[in-house]
């Protein structure tokens, strides 16, 4: 098993997944990467937990944001097939819903769950659910476009925001769009409407919204819409947006830029003309097009590589699961959600439609202090599982001693691999070479020779090449 | 307007404080109309006691544990702004407190209106302190992009590594962070990791020394707001360039059992006030620093047995030497005709408010920062 099988299967998993520990890193080299490209783009945990098992564990799991937030990170957690979870994600940040203005959260994991259902499969089928899902149209006021009294904003952010792109449609294919989603609408919408606006979730907690569509509010006219001309419905409308090369264009570039690079550049938009090739051939498949993607010689270059500033909600959960901690009932559960909070990404509170600005944007001074003490806390406690078992194999590959600068190379290597510059290495190895060579197998000195590993690790994750993916 | 005295525009040496009631808090309880007699039909359980309230006039007093702030009210420093709020008043917590946050009741806006207050301070962020936030999180009125803003949780450790216990070590791993982050990167992303991460420090090594520095013969309460406003005070008085200040206190979301929950609140609220008041007095900043208190609504008129629900108008208060102390707004009534869907209605504006302190104490053009342009109460001296 070489190191670039390793290094390139770490990549993948810090894209398609949520970082993997490199126990699990060796199981998958050893089946070859399309092999599990496949895995992740096929998922089906057996261990599954349902949703309501969790809340059920987890009762200190409120109502609120944070608390369904938490809900969902320990499925991030804990799942086997981490890119359900995270195309999940993605879907989240695209079609950016907020609690805010629900002020609903079981109609947002409701809605959640139909992403994660949907998530692989055709992006028709997903925009039909889409247009269908009840926080969604309490989101952009579709539960307000009537016949004859239209609202705009669904059938404009639709084409905006979700599916085409600016510039690729008119003003009168947002009205006519607009129009063939009048009647899609919530059945308990006057109660709800009411009921959501009002009061909070105590003392008795929420129901979700419903989804309804009334033919006698629906306008039957002809709409014209993307050059054709019919009496469309909301579907209809759909399924012309599934074909357009501007769909096909739009969720290729925002694939690319969510598990690739956050900067499209010539290679980049090679790679995004073969994902569009796998869209229309697949009768507009994600999974299709993901395929495309992880397979691609672009995105399996080095070039590629820590290309990506990590979203806190990445950062989190790879760190988390790095650490292995959080795997059991824990009444700290709903922290979890806060830590990517006051990073600048609560899940859930998206800050608008448009989602969250991502890239160079997650990187500001209050939030980078939270990133790097959060990750050196949870690197740094030695007490983890899962830091116990990399101290165990940094130590494990060596006959006694290792040097400072052999010592900051085996953790690099054993954490990732993570590559670093040579100036950062530098800093490290000074920072160990302090107190000599380490041996993390001399029984007698164990207790402080584990201290200065946490040290390192917390230190490791504390550089800026730490915050890419 | 002003054209201001700063050289960045703005007034100079002038600090706004504000003081965020998160969760919603009871209007009529805080400020009581104890003389009505559909006050005491409406809150059969949660009423307070006449003879207890601190008297304003014959109509309205403050409920007792205000006696901190009507001390400040009585020596003309207090301005009520009554029935503040906005149109079609929203009782989610999170959206009501976005409006606010962003001056943007109508569309879902996403810049703070502190962080451009921020901004119109300090235009090209040379002071990384011009903002602070007191408590974990930015919050979302002091976001904006490339506007540096400090969240300290606790000031004592605030910084890099706060969980390393050993002072040396702690030391030792920052003076590494530094290096790591002191170098020009391979590309534009890692420069500017690098100058994020230089300037973060820059800001912890500054608010470091200011603790050090703090002296004071007030003993502030040993409670969150507390902690939060002695911060301040000490963040103020260290000299550090910081014009605003924020923090909240809460949840003031007092669905059940509100008689209690409320009574601690607003005693630990009113205290702090007082206190960090008297420390700025102390120290003489009393001229330069004006306090404003805000909650995102009110709650209902009629209570539920136990506390009450979500509403609209609500009360805010402006506290300082400069502030002509009196009531602003109007309290509104408690008739069924009068009320919205069983609530107050708000009859001011709070971006009227807003203009009135960028524009009256801060010496800032207002119109930029609240989306428009909004008549304003006379609430500073001249």
């Amino acid at each position: 098993m070489s190191t670039s099988e390793i290094a390139l299967m770490a990549h993948l998993m810090r894209r398609a997944g949520f970082t993997a520990t490199r126990d699990e890193l060796e199981t998958y080299v050893a089946g070859g990467y399309e092999a599990r490209v496949e895995q992740l783009l096929n998922p089906g945990d057996p261990e599954v937990i349902p949703d309501d098992i969790i809340r059920r564990v987890h009762f200190s799991l409120d109502e609120g944001p944070d608390g369904a937030a938490a809900q969902w990170m320990y499925r991030m957690i804990t799942t086997k097939n981490p890119l359900e979870e995270k195309i999940t994600l993605f879907w989240h940040s695209l079609f950016a819903t907020a609690y805010s203005k629900t002020n609903n959260s079981r109609s947002i994991l409701n809605q959640i769950e139909m992403f994660r259902r949907f998530s692989l499969g055709s992006f028709r089928d997903l925009l039909v659910e889409l247009s269908k899902d009840p926080a969604m149209i309490f989101w952009l006021d579709n539960n307000d476009n009537h016949n004859g009294k239209v609202n705009e904003n669904y059938g404009r952010e639709l084409l905006e925001l979700f599916a085409l792109g600016i510039g690729t449609y008119t003003e009168n294919d947002v009205k006519d769009a607009a129009r063939a989603f009048t009647g899609w609408t919530l059945g308990n919408v006057d109660y709800m409407a009411v009921k959501a606006n009002k009061d909070s979730f105590s003392p008795y907690g929420r129901i979700a919204w419903h989804f309804e569509y009334r033919p006698d509010d629906h306008d039957d006219g002809e709409k014209t819409f993307m050059g054709e001309t019919g009496r469309f419905n909301g579907e209809d409308i759909v399924d012309i947006i599934a074909r357009q090369p501007a769909a096909a264009r739009f969720v290729s570039t925002r694939l690319f830029q969510f598990f690739a690079a956050d900067q499209v550049d010539e290679q980049g938009e090679k790679v995004i003309e073969q994902m569009i090739q796998s869209y229309f051939d697949s009768g507009y498949e994600i999974r299709s097009v993901l395929r495309t993607l992880f397979n691609s010689d672009f995105f399996k270059s080095e070039a590629a590589r820590f290309a990506r500033v990590k979203a806190p909600v990445e950062l989190v959960i790879g760190v988390i699961r790095q650490a292995g901690s959080y795997r059991e009932p824990n009444l700290g559960i709903e922290g979890v959600s806060s830590f990517s909070y006051y990073m600048g990404q609560g899940i859930m509170r998206p800050p608008s439609v448009e989602g969250w600005h991502e890239g160079e944007e997650w990187i500001e001074s209050g939030a980078l202090l939270e990133r790097v003490n959060f990750v050196a806390q949870e690197l740094g406690n030695t007490s983890l599982p899962g830091i116990k078992r990399i101290i165990e194999r940094v130590g494990a590959e060596n006959g006694g001693t290792l040097s400072p600068i052999e010592f900051v190379e085996r953790c690099l290597d054993v954490m990732g691999p993570i590559e670093v510059e040579d100036e950062t290495k530098e800093v490290l190895v000074s920072h160990v070479a302090r107190r000599g060579d380490i041996d993390l197998r001399d029984e007698s000195v164990h207790d402080e020779s584990t201290k200065r590993a946490g040290e390192l690790l917390s230190l490791i994750g504390s550089t800026r090449e730490f915050q890419m993916a | 307007m002003g054209s201001g005295n700063g050289q960045n525009g703005g007034a100079k040496d002038r600090n706004l404080v504000v003081l965020q009631l998160g969760g919603g808090n009871d209007y009529l309880n805080t400020i009581v109309p104890y003389e009505n007699g559909l006050y005491y039909d409406n809150r059969p359980t949660i009423a307070h006691d006449p003879d207890k309230i601190l008297k304003i006039n014959d109509e309205i007093g403050f409920r007792p544990d205000l006696e901190p702030i009507k001390r400040l009210w009585d020596e003309g420093k207090v301005a009520i702004i009554h029935g503040i709020g906005y149109p079609e008043p929203n009782r989610s917590h999170f959206r009501s407190m976005d409006i606010w946050h962003t001056a943007m009741p109508e569309e879902i806006g996403t810049e703070g209106w502190l962080g451009r207050v921020i901004r119109d301070i300090d235009p090209t962020a040379e002071n990384v302190l011009t903002g602070v936030n007191f408590g974990r999180g930015l919050p979302r009125s002091m976001g904006l992009k490339g506007v540096p803003v400090a969240s300290v949780g606790n000031l004592e450790t605030y910084g890099l590594f706060p969980e390393m216990e050993d002072e040396y070590l702690r030391k030792f791993a920052i003076d590494s962070f530094a290096k790591m982050y002191g170098g020009k990167g391979k590309d534009a992303v890692m420069d500017f990791l690098g100058q994020t991460g230089a300037s973060a420090l820059k800001g912890a090594d500054l608010l470091g020394t200011a603790t050090g520095k703090y002296k004071s013969s007030i003993e502030y309460g040993d409670n969150p707001i507390g902690n939060d406003l002695k911060n301040a005070a000490t963040v103020m008085f260290a000299g550090l360039g910081t014009r605003i200040f924020h923090t909240s206190y809460g949840s003031f979301d007092t669905h059940s059992g509100e008689v209690f929950k409320h009574d601690l609140l607003w005693q630990d609220t009113a205290r702090a006030v007082g206190d960090f008041w008297d420390d700025i007095a102390e120290h003489g900043m009393d001229d330069d620093t004006v306090i404003f208190m805000f909650s995102e609504f009110g709650r209902r008129i009629k209570d539920n047995g136990s506390g009450t629900d979500h509403g609209s108008g609500g009360v805010a208060f402006l506290i300082g030497n400069s502030v002509k102390g009196g009531m602003y707004g109007e309290y509104p009534s408690l008739e069924e005709k009068d009320q919205i869907e069983g609530d107050l209605a708000y009859n001011n504006d709070f971006r009227m408010t807003y203009s009135s302190i960028l524009e009256q104490w801060l010496e800032i053009e207002a119109a930029p920062i609240v989306n428009g342009r909004f008549e304003q109460f006379d609430l500073i001296k001249s």
